[in-house]
């Protein structure tokens, strides 16, 4: 009876702060009290990134559309890689709407530290907000280069006799979307946490970025690739999700179950094993940035 | 029965305490970190699967920066262990490199620590600095927001207490403006708000007082003061400020090279600790380099004797200087530089600027690159004797700060002179001028006496 009685006067405490935290309780109520901070941030970004620049949001736009020109011209035009049989600007416009989100994701949540040095250095709130903020931010821009994509798409369903055959797969979108945010999120916030401690990883990712989207059919129809190397290509968990995707608008490429269910386990892995290591690194990460 | 009152009498304690803190360390590791910390790791790692102890936490050795480390990791804060009770200011007073901020740090969570724990009762809010995650192109509204957020506000909170926010601030016309167009003053002012505004139960703020001019301080000393007396909740101050610390608060936590010295009344750890820093007392040297830009830079605030010898204590009967070394970095006119002469006890007793020697002039008078020194006798006929700090700045007057010295040079006036030391009386007063008594006349008033 004594005994416990004194335990539970041991917790009145509302925090006990110790070196030893347990690796696998994630803050998520915590990350829940502290949502606004999560749309101000979205909001920062925004106002951050588009002030004072002449044409404002409409470089979102222009993004896509100029990688797709140079594209077309690059890849379609000289080196004659088929796009198969799909209007060029749609199907370039299909890959890079999806690589970009995905590697906008991955390149800003892989330096979250650095960047919020200064801000995490001076006070605490649940580090996991940055990333989740990153992810949230990007979703919007993603969702205006969506649209952009659907004008297109639409102009071509309905304005030109090409062999575009939309299907139900269209119905599985968000499931594509939640997929490659969870892999870039689980993928960045491994190599933020690395990053605290080997800084030579950042160098590494910027490129491997880059790298990585050649080995994704983003600028060449997986149909399109020698058996030899297909298996590559289907390691890529982004891969099944960009066929997938330009298969239920285009009818074209490659919808492979097998494919999408090993890219839902990739990232389910990836963005358990991320969110661990990230939770582990945060508390102490800043001795060592 | 005898049970039971132990235990309420332990379930009392510990409701009625804010922060409890056991053990607490923190070890930091020294040098180019990122090198070589794949090998350590993996002995670290070799290390506690074998179940051995960490082989890195024993080379550490505690903090003294004056004296070269000799193994790569130190302690920044070694075995502290006391209570904070609920509604106590506590000071938290030591030089240097006594690891005051890391210990703010680890209550705020920014950091973790080594060893030890911390107990904690009730909501933590920092001020370490005041502004984080203000966004410039963002109006003074949407940082609001985003600073209070930052800090743990939800934006219901926010809401309700913004138009105070904005008030304490006296930013109303200037709320969507951005907050680059702000006004340096405007713009710590508006901090200071949003984190003046967060009420927290636990307070933490460290040397914001650095920033602002005097009127704005004061409001800050004045808010704290109101958190702590009128709402009851208790605050942790880190300064330099002796003055301030005495003022505000009502016991004080004394560190020396990251190992707890003494915790207690403000006034008797205070004094504990002049006595202690007076045997390096009488100078303070800045060798950092200074900001790429910087017109002037304050290098040396000394106290002398006549013959220029640096002194700590020193006894009222002989002359004692003040010197200030500085480097002109870029030559301009209309520089000053300043002190500010501080008693323990009664705060800034006066400030004593450069230009005070040539009043009409001073515009017009030009600051030649080099290394200046400066020595002013210091008025000791009317200081009474005690703890005083010097603090030097430089400054272009109403317009900029140039330099502001990082540290207080802290030395002790002995009284042997002046008519309180002789008789021995008890006196109030910051000053104890002797004014001469002049008999104007005398008039007779036995007679009324007698009536």
């Amino acid at each position: 009876m004594s005994g416990k009685a004194t335990s539970t006067a041991a917790e009145h405490w509302t925090e006990i702060i110790s070196p030893k935290t347990n690796m696998f309780h994630l803050p998520l109520k915590e990350v829940w009290r502290y949502r606004d901070l999560l749309f101000l941030l979205v909001r920062r970004e925004y106002v951050a990134s588009y002030k004072q620049t002449i044409l404002g949001p409409i470089w979102v736009l222009l993004q896509p559309l100029l990688t797709s020109l140079m594209f077309i011209i690059v890849f379609s035009r000289i080196a004659g890689i088929g796009t198969d049989g799909v209007p060029e600007w749609l199907f370039y416009l299909a890959g890079l709407t999806l690589w970009n989100y995905f590697a906008e994701c991955l390149n800003k949540t892989a330096t979250v530290f650095k960047d919020n040095a200064t801000i995490f250095g001076k006070v605490y709130f649940p580090r996991l907000i940055m990333p989740l903020s990153i992810i949230v931010a990007n979703f919007i821009r993603f969702g205006i280069q969506f649209l952009l994509f659907l004008v297109i798409w639409l102009y071509y369903l309905f304005f030109t006799d090409s062999a575009i055959q939309p299907n139900w797969v269209i119905l599985l979108l968000p499931f594509f979307i939640c997929l490659m945010g969870a892999l870039s999120l689980g993928m960045g916030l491994i190599i933020s946490s690395l990053t605290t401690k080997y800084r030579d990883l950042i160098f590494l990712l910027t490129f491997g970025v880059q790298l990585l989207m050649y080995a994704t059919p983003v600028i060449y129809p997986l149909s399109g690739m020698g058996e030899k190397y297909k298996i590559f290509i289907l390691a890529n968990p982004m891969t099944s999700v960009i066929e997938a995707f330009r298969y239920s608008f285009l009818g074209s490429g490659v919808l492979s179950w097998a494919g999408l269910v090993y890219s839902f386990v990739c990232s389910i892995v990836v963005l358990a094993v991320g969110a661990i290591v990230f939770n582990k690194v945060e508390k102490g990460f800043m001795d060592t940035v | 029965m005898r049970i039971v009152n132990v235990e309420n009498k332990f379930e009392y304690m510990s409701n009625d305490i804010a922060v409890r803190i056991e053990h607490l360390g923190k070890m930091y590791r020294l040098g180019e970190v990122g090198t070589g910390t794949i090998s350590h790791d993996l002995n670290r790692w070799i290390a506690r699967i074998r179940g051995k102890e960490d082989p890195f936490t024993k080379i550490g050795e505690i903090n003294d920066r004056t004296s070269k480390s000799e193994s790569e990791y130190v302690w920044a804060l070694r075995d502290i262990t006391f209570d904070i009770r609920k509604g106590d200011v506590v000071g938290i007073i030591g030089r240097n490199g006594a690891g005051k901020s890391t210990l703010l740090k680890l209550l705020s969570k920014v950091t973790k620590p080594t060893t030890g724990r911390i107990n904690i009762n009730g909501r933590i809010a920092s001020l370490l600095e005041v502004g984080t995650g203000f966004h410039p192109e963002m109006t003074g509204r949407e940082n609001i927001f985003l600073n209070g957020a930052i800090m743990g506000m939800t934006k219901r909170e926010i809401k309700a207490k913004f138009d105070e926010i904005v008030d304490f601030a006296g930013v109303e016309r200037y709320v969507d403006t951005p907050v680059k167009r702000y006004s340096s003053g405007m713009y710590v002012r508006l901090a200071f708000a949003v984190a003046a505004h967060l009420e927290p139960e636990i307070l933490i703020v460290d040397e914001v007082l650095a920033v602002g001019d005097n009127e704005f301080q004061k409001r800050c000393l004045g808010k704290m003061k109101d958190v702590s007396e009128r709402d009851g909740r208790t605050v942790l101050f880190v300064s330099h400020n002796m003055g301030a610390i005495s003022n505000l608060c009502n016991s004080c936590l004394y560190l020396r090279n990251g190992t707890f010295v003494n915790y207690g009344d403000t006034d008797k750890i205070i004094s504990e600790y002049m006595k202690s820093s007076n045997d390096s007392g009488g100078i303070s040297e800045d060798d950092s380099p200074a900001f790429p830009g910087q017109r002037v830079k304050i290098r040396k605030v000394r106290v002398t004797d006549e013959s220029g010898n640096t002194v700590s204590e020193i006894t009222n009967n002989q002359s004692v200087y003040a010197e200030l070394t500085a480097d002109v970095l870029i030559e301009d006119r209309g520089y000053d530089i300043y002190f500010e002469l501080s008693h323990l006890q009664y705060g800034i007793l006066f400030r004593s600027t450069l230009k005070d020697t040539r009043p009409d002039s001073y515009d017009n008078y030009i600051l030649r690159e080099g290394r200046y020194v400066f020595r002013i006798p210091l008025p000791l006929n009317f200081l009474r004797g005690g703890a005083y700090s010097i603090k030097a700045a430089a400054t272009i007057p109403n317009k900029q700060y140039l330099d502001m010295f990082k540290w207080e040079t802290p030395f002790t006036i002995i009284d042997v002179m002046s008519p309180i030391a002789i008789t021995g009386e008890d006196r109030w007063g910051s000053i104890v001028p002797v004014l001469e008594w002049e008999e104007m006349s005398v008039e007779n008033h036995k007679e009324n006496v007698n009536i």
